[in-house]
């Protein structure tokens, strides 16, 4: 039996909109999430936090907390292991403060009781004495001469003599010489641009059930994005071997990168051990926001020059973000996708990587690159307004295509730009017209995407069923396309494959649910899966048939002869051999385990409608449409509600989410009623259209989509905002205060 | 086992490292073997390689695979290593 390698048409379950097999759990509440968990005899935990932007912790008294009814176990941070380094000290110092509290919001100690109002209550009678230390919560301040040093000795080889110690990590790219290409230019634009830090906002907080015994061993339900990333941390972070731990995924209501990291999870395995007891750990709302990991916030000068005709001669960013109390912030991410769109002889982008007083940043879909197209594409759509040139025309006439070089240096494969820019240009919304008050703006954005350790095992049932176990946690509709990649592959029905969240226990590692990698590496695993029970299906059919395995192809579902000369038999249905399969040699599973590396990268282009009212600075999103290269869409419908989700997830971060610090360092808005993101009465229907440009790394063409759809809204909606207020957003969010003050300056002259 | 001379791009940053070279030949089959052996040239590469860095090769990106092989006409860049939300 041999495979084609590729196939790009003729799908009979690929393509469709079958329903989700989890939509009844979800809808009828029977779905359990990670506070959903409990087991008998479970305490509840509590972490007591810093309520200062930085503090030296000079001492921890829990003797009063510790005599309180219903109080098992306190921990600190003497009860983790001692000698880690790199990361995983990383990992630790943010779980539980060391000697500092870097952060408001910073765990200080944690404790476990019989219920959660006595955890509470205990925890206030904890008292921690600190030694209050000047603070930094601004990315400039934070590099200024005289900033506080969040943590001597914590930048790399790469910075270069005589930045400030907060400043951590360093990098730079491009080529050509920029100084000649601006030289070349018939108008150069050079501007400033901000970000404030916004957070995943996923619904479901943080949530986590743990049991460690004195033997050693351990089990962990959680909400995670990656159940072998737990594993691994905590396994280091408590000092047991990682095969005593066993973490089960649990349904996971949003990560969009937030949930990439571990936070509470060790906390309660310390707690557990401790008192001998399950300990489960929920964070509320407020610790979400105060200490898991929001996006960096930025402050970037970019500037580009372009000829009459619209050819950009050259073009240089210097991308500065903190990333809170630890390294790590995204900065060369942000680097390297800020002129990615773009084929420029001439290119520099410097990122860097600045420590603060917040907390540790976290991913947050395609992490670094929407702030980066927020800076570049305003300039470029000034340049365009300057030059009167036409948007789409001028962004197509500098398109980075197959064989062109990439602005970060190595040469395009097949991609997609051109075709969405295409896709754009003819669709009606970039020629409908606009009402007064309304400005359109556009944006292209990028992604690298991802693949990444994989491992999937497919069981027959004795029906001819299929059982998928897959390790990457489903967070955009992955179980629907994973089951439609089998039933192609197998010939099956859709409803004939069910697909399972393996645990740690039951597959080989699996990657983080990161990267845009889910559909592209999960499904090519399955699809190989798939192919290796088909496989041992033909091998079955052929013992039967008495004639050789290669006599034997496999079509609809059925064992069939490959030919005349392979001899006269009836189809074998999978049905058939899998119920004779205890009699014929025994289970037939399906496996896969490998690191795909063919993630194919993604574009998209966004146009935005928007209307600001002069008179108080509202803003309004009225038109919108999403252009995205999906590679091939598995699955049109969650394909379609990953680029709605990034728009949507873009309009909040361009229109109204900040952190907002006090001078005293700390966190004024920690809840959804005053960090305000969109609900549905803010947005208008987002059109989406689907182009299909085939990844040649993946069997049916596949690129990741789950990230850049949030690349292009910010720049597209300031660019749209811009346009309708007639004076240029340099700052986001552009909140109405922030458009008042423009508008006043600019009346001001 | 031949080893073909492999012309290795490195970003900017980590020139420096290298005694301000753009491009530093290796010979290397492999991904793996083409790490180390700039770091074996250039020791000051080793903490970038250790912490971890995607190769691009012919324009594809390798985020993890050492045993990719490599040849003398391939175009290879160094790349900070991918990853996502």
């Amino acid at each position: 039996m041999a495979f084609d390698e590729t196939k790009t048409e003729g799908f009979k379950v690929v393509g469709t909109r079958p329903n989700r097999p989890d939509g009844i759990d979800k809808v009828t509440g029977r779905a359990r999430f990670g506070a959903d968990a409990t087991a008998p005899g479970m305490l509840h935990g509590v972490i007591v936090r810093s309520p200062h932007a930085h503090a030296r912790i000079l001492k921890i008294d829990t003797s009063e907390a510790e005599a309180m009814k219903g109080v098992h176990a306190v921990v600190t941070r003497a009860d983790f292991a001692t000698g880690l380094t790199g990361e995983n000290w990383n990992i630790l110092e943010n779980v539980m403060a060391g000697e500092t509290a870097l952060y408001d919001g910073h765990a200080v100690v944690a404790i476990a009781a019989t219920s959660s109002l006595a955890a509470r209550d205990a925890a206030k009678a904890i008292v921690v004495d600190y030694e209050v230390l000047p603070h930094v919560t601004d990315v400039d301040k934070a590099m200024a001469e005289g900033a506080p040093v969040i943590r001597e000795g914590a930048a790399d080889k790469s910075v270069p003599a005589g930045l400030h110690p907060n400043v951590v990590r360093y990098h730079e790219s491009g080529h050509g010489d920029v100084e000649t290409g601006f030289a070349e230019a018939d108008l150069v634009i050079e501007d400033s641009f901000r970000t404030e830090a916004t957070h995943q906002g996923y619904i479901e907080p943080h949530a986590c059930l743990a049991q460690l015994g004195n033997d050693g061993r351990g089990e962990i339900w959680c909400c995670t994005q990656g159940h072998w990333n737990v594993q691994k941390v905590c396994a280091a972070l408590l000092g047991i071997e990682t095969s005593k731990l066993r973490v089960t995924a649990s349904e996971i209501g949003g990560g969009f990168g937030g949930k990439t990291a571990v936070f509470i999870e060790p906390v309660a395995l310390a707690l557990s051990l401790k008192a001998n007891r399950p300990v489960k750990i929920v964070m509320t709302r407020s610790e979400c926001f105060r200490a898991t990991g929001p996006t960096s916030s930025t402050s970037m000068d970019v500037k580009i020059g372009m000829k009459k005709d619209g050819t950009i001669t050259a073009a240089k960013g210097v991308f500065r973000l903190q990333g809170g109390a630890f390294p790590g912030a995204p900065m060369e991410f942000t680097a390297m996708c800020a002129f990615a769109p773009y084929n420029l002889a001439n290119v520099s982008q410097i990122g860097f990587d600045v420590m603060s007083n917040r907390p540790k940043q976290a991913a947050y879909r395609a992490p670094g690159s929407p702030m980066a197209a927020f800076a570049v594409e305003s300039v470029i759509d000034e340049l365009c307004e300057q030059l009167g040139l036409d948007r789409i025309e001028t962004r197509l006439k500098n398109a980075s295509k197959e064989g062109t070089k990439a602005s970060f240096g190595p040469t395009w494969d097949r991609i997609g730009l051109v075709e969405c820019l295409e896709a754009a240009k003819a669709h009606p919304h970039y020629t409908a017209p606009l009402k007064p008050g309304q400005g359109r703006g556009i944006s292209c954005g990028f992604w690298f995407n991802h693949g990444g350790e994989t491992a999937v095992q497919m069981a027959l049932s004795e029906d001819g069923t299929v059982q998928l176990s897959v390790g990457t946690p489903d967070i955009g509709g992955s179980r629907a396309s994973m089951a439609q990649m089998a039933a192609e592959e197998l010939g099956i029905p859709y409803e004939n494959v069910r697909t399972t969240i393996a645990d740690t226990a039951t597959l080989g590692y699996n990657e983080i649910s990161h990267g845009s990698r889910v559909t592209y590496a999960s499904g090519l695993a399955t699809i190989e899966a798939a192919r290796d029970t088909i496989r041992k299906l033909c091998k079955r059919a052929a013992a039967k048939w008495g004639i050789d395995e290669e006599a034997v192809s496999w079509v609809d579902g059925c064992a069939v002869p490959s030919g005349p000369n392979a001899g006269d038999f009836d189809p074998l249905p999978i049905a058939r051999i899998a119920k004779s399969m205890g009699r014929t040699g025994g289970p037939i599973v399906g496996h896969y385990e490998a690191t795909p590396e063919g993630a194919g990268v993604s574009f998209a282009t966004h146009i935005v409608d928007a209307e600001v009212d002069p008179e108080t600075g509202s803003t309004r999103v009225v038109r919108y449409t999403v252009v995205q290269d999906a590679g091939k869409a598995i699955h049109p419908t969650y394909v379609e509600g990953q680029y709605q989700g990034g728009a949507a997830q873009g309009i909040g971060w361009a229109l109204n989410e900040e952190y907002i610090y006090g001078a005293d360092g700390r966190l004024q808005n920690a809840g959804f009623l005053d960090y305000r993101i969109p609900v549905a009465s803010d947005l208008p229907m987002i059109d989406t259209v689907i182009v299909e440009v085939p990844n040649p790394g993946h069997p049916y063409g596949v690129r990741g989509v789950g990230e850049t759809s949030i690349c292009p809204p910010l720049a597209a909606i300031a660019n749209a905002v811009s346009a309708a207020a007639g004076v240029r957003l340099h700052e986001l969010p552009m909140s109405p205060p922030r458009i008042l003050a423009a508008l006043e300056k600019q009346a001001a002259g | 086992m031949y080893k073909p001379l492999v012309k290795v791009h490195l970003w900017s940053g980590l020139r420096s490292l290298a005694d301000g070279a753009e491009a530093v030949e290796v010979r290397a089959a492999t991904i793996g073997q083409m790490l180390d052996a700039l770091v074996a040239a250039h020791p000051g590469l080793a903490d970038a390689v250790e912490a971890g860095v995607s190769v691009s090769v012919d324009g594809k990106i390798y985020a993890q695979n050492l045993t990719e092989p490599v040849a003398e006409d391939s175009e290879v860049y160094l790349l900070q290593r991918i990853k996502g939300g």
